[in-house]
């Protein structure tokens, strides 16, 4: 009775403190590996009052004509609550945002903001209701399966994209951009927020993982020349048959000439 | 010399002079060399077009052997294996897999693969090139209506030759060229879903057409090939070449350099500058690059996707057929958006085909023609010529609007619209205002043929007066642009029976047309009793 009592036993008086402490310093540690990746790459701290400040400043001042005093959108701009930091670190940080002008869709020009104001406006947003975070780094470096990136990148993205990332038409005056120098994080929140015309991949649809898949195989065709030499712009056979009716032909119809000129 | 015997001859025989002879004593090729070496070639830089499309076609002869030697066309699946990293264990059919093989893992198979590639788009190319030469200057007219059917055949085997390469590799891009193939055929009415089935060995994409296209691209279509560039060359050698009308050319010579020595000298250069272009633009341009396009798939097709540009035209004529032609009628889909572009592009061909008979037709000329038009000098057919271009041209721009929409910040919507005008106004445009250059260069050519060209020089008279002096024309340049034969439209007459048929009444109109506006050329009297008025 004795035994058996002893071996179901009590628990010892510190083990529900034992496991609080293992239990707040597993979530505690992994918290601030977390927010130290993305903290490392903001290098502006997310949770303060004075970033969100900053960024309400700047908000009001470059944004609230079209989005309105509060984000709650007016009838030039969307409302922003809900879009996340990781919508406007893309739209502001490849320069799309502030628009320049009411077109098909944002173009891309010269980035308005330094990183730390693109960041402070990201949180200011952020704070305004939950929505997709800035990806962590270990997300957006390349490092994952190039060849399982390049299958989804041609099934979910090509159609649009071009299989080489060299962009293409959509409807009414719309484009799908060129991938050819857009960074690692750039193309995570795109397919996080789904930005102008592209739809939105959640993680339901392509796990984190497939889209660091997605980035490496990016990343590979970005970092790799074509091994056949000058790729003519990566369009396929427009360009192709441009060039060698314009250059192919071209220069032999002038060695045709060279060769039946009369000498002098 | 003269006294060496028969004996020493023989020992004094240049070592090339004994082989010839000995040869000649087996073959008697003497004759054929000495008839054949003689002809004469004329100079002229559009007279090479056609070389350069043997030639190109020559390096895709000897580039495809090399990469038969290594390609598998077979569709079994298999799990990439070579080194291209971002395709390491991706399921892919053997043909794909082999193609990949062949350009990374082939000592110079990336090279001979481009090769073969860029000279197949520069081999239709030429063709095209050699085909607008023959037509604007009338050289398919009697006795060469024969060998202009031929060469418009060499042009449809080399497009069918292009796409069952194409289509070889199974990568995406050839099976998206196949899936539109099979979206035509099954468009068909009645026949389409059996032929389509006939074609792919069951339901698309199947596992037997890539073999099939192999059968086709390296045995059936290299064979007629050859086989219509031999009758092509043998009309050549029969009938003579054509020459622009000069001083000394006429109907019943050819003036040029003999083909031995010089002209086959010549030619034999050329063919190793058109594989040194060649070589060069593969080695340094990349062209189908597979290994982005990936395995084939159903699912995905890329943004940008086009078949090779000789296939443009059809595709473009699929694009701007507007939405909704696609009707159910009697329990059955019809699909005029793929029947009416089939039929017009038919009915182009046929038309293009038959052009020469046509205009003979037309023109009721039975002579031999022998010296080539200057375009100017027959504005209806330069008209009907550009007319033709156009409409091409525009069904070829159509299958890159989407990249014309990007590339020029434009709409797709306001490109296929556009293009549509093009394909069915332009022509129309394109007529009149090319028929109406051509009437108007001939009117300046008759200008200067009778009262000289301008010099520049300004002369006061004694009254006072203001005059630019012309110059007569020297006698060389002026045969250019005299010798030209005049053509009249057909008069309506009673046939045997006495009798005007409606026929022949559309026929004499047809004719009419042609002729209208007609400049005929300068005549020697004309030219004799202007040449005394020098102002």
């Amino acid at each position: 009775m004795n035994r058996q009592k002893r071996r179901t036993g009590r628990r010892h008086p510190l083990a529900t403190v034992a496991l609080l402490a293992i239990g707040l310093v597993f979530t505690g540690g992994a918290y601030a590996a977390l927010s130290a990746g993305t903290t490392a790459q903001a290098e502006t701290d997310t949770t303060s009052q004075q970033t969100i400040d900053e960024g309400k400043k700047l908000f009001q001042a470059n944004c609230a004509t079209c989005h309105g005093l509060s984000a709650q959108g007016t009838d030039n701009g969307p409302s922003l609550i809900g879009v996340g930091a990781a919508a406007v670190d893309f739209q502001v940080g490849t320069g799309r945002m502030p628009m320049q002008m009411q077109g098909p869709q944002a173009q891309e020009k010269p980035v308005q903001f330094t990183d730390e104001q693109v960041k402070q406006l990201a949180y200011y947003v952020a704070s305004l209701g939950p929505g997709p975070d800035i990806p962590s780094d270990h997300l957006v470096n390349g490092g994952g399966d190039a060849a399982s990136g390049a299958e989804l990148f041609r099934i979910n993205c090509a159609m649009c994209h071009n299989v080489a990332g060299a962009g293409g038409a959509l409807t009414e005056g719309k484009f799908a951009p060129p991938l050819t120098d857009v960074s690692g994080v750039h193309i995570y929140e795109a397919m996080v927020t789904g930005p102008q015309n592209m739809p939105v991949f959640n993680d339901l649809n392509i796990s984190p993982e497939d889209k660091r898949d997605i980035i490496t195989y990016l990343k590979y065709v970005q970092d790799n020349a074509s091994p056949g030499g000058f790729e003519l712009g990566s369009l396929g056979p427009v360009a192709e048959g441009l060039f060698i009716w314009i250059f192919g032909l071209g220069a032999i119809v002038a060695i045709t000439v060279w060769i039946t000129a009369k000498s002098n | 010399m003269s006294t060496a015997s028969p004996t020493t001859d023989t020992q004094k025989r240049s070592f090339t002079t004994s082989a010839a002879v000995y040869v000649n004593e087996r073959t008697s090729i003497a004759g054929f060399i000495k008839e054949l070496g003689r002809k004469a070639f004329p100079d002229h830089w559009s007279f090479l077009l056609g070389e350069v499309a043997l030639f190109s076609f020559v390096v895709i002869l000897i580039s495809g052997t090399f990469l038969t030697f290594f390609f598998q066309a077979s569709m079994a699946e298999v799990h990439y294996d070579g080194s291209y990293v971002p395709l390491k264990g991706v399921e892919m059919s053997v043909a794909m897999a082999s193609t990949l093989d062949i350009s990374f893992d082939v000592r110079g198979g990336l090279f001979v693969r481009q090769m073969h590639h860029w000279a197949a788009l520069l081999f239709v190319a030429a063709i095209g090139l050699h085909m607008l030469r023959i037509y604007f200057t009338g050289a398919f007219r009697k006795p060469r209506e024969f060998n202009w059917v031929i060469g418009f055949t060499l042009f449809i085997l080399a497009m069918a030759e292009g796409f069952t390469g194409y289509s070889l590799p199974d990568d995406l891009l050839s099976g998206n060229g196949l899936r539109i193939i099979d979206g035509l055929v099954k468009g068909i009415p009645v026949i389409g879903t059996w032929t389509s089935f006939l074609i792919f060995g069951g339901e698309f994409p199947g596992t037997q057409i890539v073999g099939r296209l192999y059968s086709l691209h390296i045995m059936i279509l290299p064979a007629l090939v050859i086989a219509f560039i031999a009758l092509h060359l043998v009309f050549v050698v029969v009938h003579k070449h054509t020459q622009y009308a000069g001083p000394g050319k006429t109907q019943q010579n050819a003036v040029g350099p003999p083909i031995l020595p010089i002209y086959a000298a010549k030619a034999g250069g050329f063919f190793f500058i058109i594989f040194g272009v060649i070589a060069l633009i593969a080695a340094l341009f990349t062209i189908n690059p597979i290994w982005n396009y990936g395995p084939y798939d159903p699912s995905p097709v890329s943004a940008g996707t086009q078949p090779d540009w000789y296939i443009g035209f059809a595709d473009g004529a699929l694009r701007l057929i507007p939405p909704g032609w696609e009707f159910v009628w009697l329990d059955r889909t019809w699909s005029f958006n793929i029947i009416v572009p089939l039929v017009a592009i038919g009915i182009f061909i046929v038309l293009v085909l038959m052009y020469p008979f046509i205009e003979a037709w037309i023109t009721g000329d039975k002579r031999e023609h022998h010296i080539a038009d200057r375009p100017r000098n027959a504005p209806t057919r330069t008209a009907i010529g550009a007319a033709g271009v156009t409409f091409y041209a525009g069904l070829w721009a159509a299958a890159s609007s989407d990249i014309l929409a990007t590339h020029f910040w434009l709409t797709m919507e306001g490109v296929i619209h556009a293009l549509q005008a093009v394909v069915v106004i332009g022509p129309f445009i394109a007529y009149f205002i090319t028929k109406r250059v051509c009437i108007a260069l001939q009117k300046k050519d008759r200008e200067i043929v009778l009262h000289g060209y301008e010099s520049g020089r300004i002369v006061r008279l004694p009254g006072g007066e203001y005059i630019e002096v012309h110059e007569p024309l020297d006698e060389y340049d002026r045969w250019r642009l005299v010798s030209f034969e005049s053509y009249a439209p057909l008069m309506i007459r009673p046939n045997a029976r006495g009798k005007i048929t409606a026929g022949q009444r559309f026929r004499a109109s047809l004719s009419r047309w042609f002729f209208e506006d007609r400049i005929a050329p300068v005549t020697k009297g004309e030219l004799e009793s202007g040449h005394g008025e020098h102002h």
